[in-house]
């Protein structure tokens, strides 16, 4: 019993977070569910970004899949 | 999340205070906010002659194409509609957007007048500004702003323009808010607002800002969802600046406290009728008029205006060291 709620504490996605700003591709061991969760781990503000997957932008309660493809397209342009 | 408009069950692409929206609800959402604005705010009048301001950014792309639509559907003359865009000379940066703007411009049939830094004052901002700033320690958004508002200025009243219209949005006004409170300058704040500054003069051309009350979040999304080619441009001094402190901290409180930027909006505009005649008395009183600049004749405080300041310090400089 122990050992199986270790597991589950211990699942993890694997998640590929583009960021458009820095051009940057980074390999998340995501450890939430949300991507208001991913936001948080990657130390990303929401503020300052639309999440899209596949080309289609998600709201911050939507869950993740593992081997999800995210970008996140930063929303400040100008000077 | 779902949408939660009118039992509508597309998936959600934002989470306002008041719910999620799916595309079609937030497009539409967001058009009604931008044309609502310019009604309550009277940005526009049939006779309006209206240059647009525009960069090839999201804000300008959306600005432009919804004036385009508010032009449309109130049967204003649509020749009365052009773009004008200031090259400032900033390296991967300007040429991009330039090109965005232009294909949109051609895709729209928007005529489009191009001017620069470069042509104007002989420089662009990147080779200009190293220069100045030896001087005068003033930074690139300093020299950037003087040269920018002055071409504005000279090229719209030049095309004949009665409206300047601007892309600025909700986080540019609040952080503008901000900064004037930090820095305690009133007079500047009665400049804010909707329809910026305090008083008609025939030689300035009166700037409206129709993305007034929306946030760069909505705007980027707008663009996305509506197709246009927005390529990730942010101007490379912007780290440099004083906004830029300011534009953080905003976006840092506003994700932590939900409705930030708009309280600060809403509460400038309860009080900016009470700025604006404060400042329209002190300058009655010191009976403040606006001068011709003896060097460019474009309008000025002072006998020069700051825009041949700046290129006055940026000759002698050159001149002082022979690099000509």
């Amino acid at each position: 019993m122990i050992g199986l709620l270790g597991d589950d504490l211990e699942r993890k996605m694997n998640i590929t977070v583009i960021n458009e700003k820095t051009n940057e591709k980074l390999k998340v061991d995501f450890l939430g569910t949300t991507v208001a969760e991913l936001l948080k781990q990657v130390q990303v503000n929401k503020e300052t970004v639309l999440v899209a997957r596949n080309n289609e932008i998600l709201t911050a309660d939507v869950a993740l899949q593992d081997n999800d493809l995210i970008t996140l397209l930063s929303v400040i342009s100008g000077g | 999340m779902d949408c939660g408009k009118n039992n509508c069950k597309e998936n959600g692409v934002i989470t306002l205070q008041h719910g999620t929206l799916c595309k079609g609800h937030f497009i539409s959402y967001f058009e009604d906010k931008v044309f609502k604005t310019m009604n309550k705010f009277q940005l526009f009048s049939r006779d309006d002659k209206v240059c647009v301001a525009a960069s090839g950014g999201k804000d300008s792309l959306t600005v432009l194409y919804l004036t385009k639509k508010y032009f449309e559907k109130n049967n204003f003359p649509i020749y009365n509609l052009n773009a004008l865009i200031i090259d400032e000379g900033i390296a991967d940066y300007r040429e991009k957007t330039l090109a965005d703007l232009q294909e949109f411009c051609d895709t729209y049939k928007i005529p489009l007048t191009i001017a620069s830094f470069e042509e104007s004052f002989g420089k662009t901002l990147d080779q200009a500004f190293p220069i100045i700033n030896k001087e005068t320690g003033k930074k690139p958004c300093n020299v950037c702003g003087v040269w920018r508002r002055y071409l504005l200025n000279k090229h719209a009243r030049a095309l004949g323009a009665t409206k300047l219209v601007t892309g600025h949005n909700l986080d540019d006004e609040s952080q503008a808010v901000l900064m004037n409170m930090f820095k305690a300058n009133t007079k500047l704040a009665a400049k804010l607002g909707p329809i910026s500054g305090v008083e008609d003069h025939a030689a300035f051309v009166r700037r409206v800002k129709p993305l007034y009350l929306c946030s760069e979040k909505e705007t980027r999304l707008y663009t996305f969802l509506k197709g246009f080619k927005v390529e990730y441009t942010e101007c490379p001094n912007v780290v440099q600046s004083y906004r830029g402190e300011v534009r953080d901290l905003l976006n840092e409180f506003e994700a932590k406290y939900p409705g930030t930027k708009s309280g600060i909006i809403n509460s400038f505009l309860d009080l900016l009728p009470t700025l604006k005649e404060k400042e329209l008395t002190r300058l009655s009183d010191k009976k403040t008029t606006v001068k011709k600049c003896e060097l460019c004749a474009e309008p000025s405080n002072g006998k020069i205006c700051n825009a041949c300041k700046l290129q006055n310090t940026m000759k002698a400089r050159l001149e002082a060291k022979n690099v000509e």
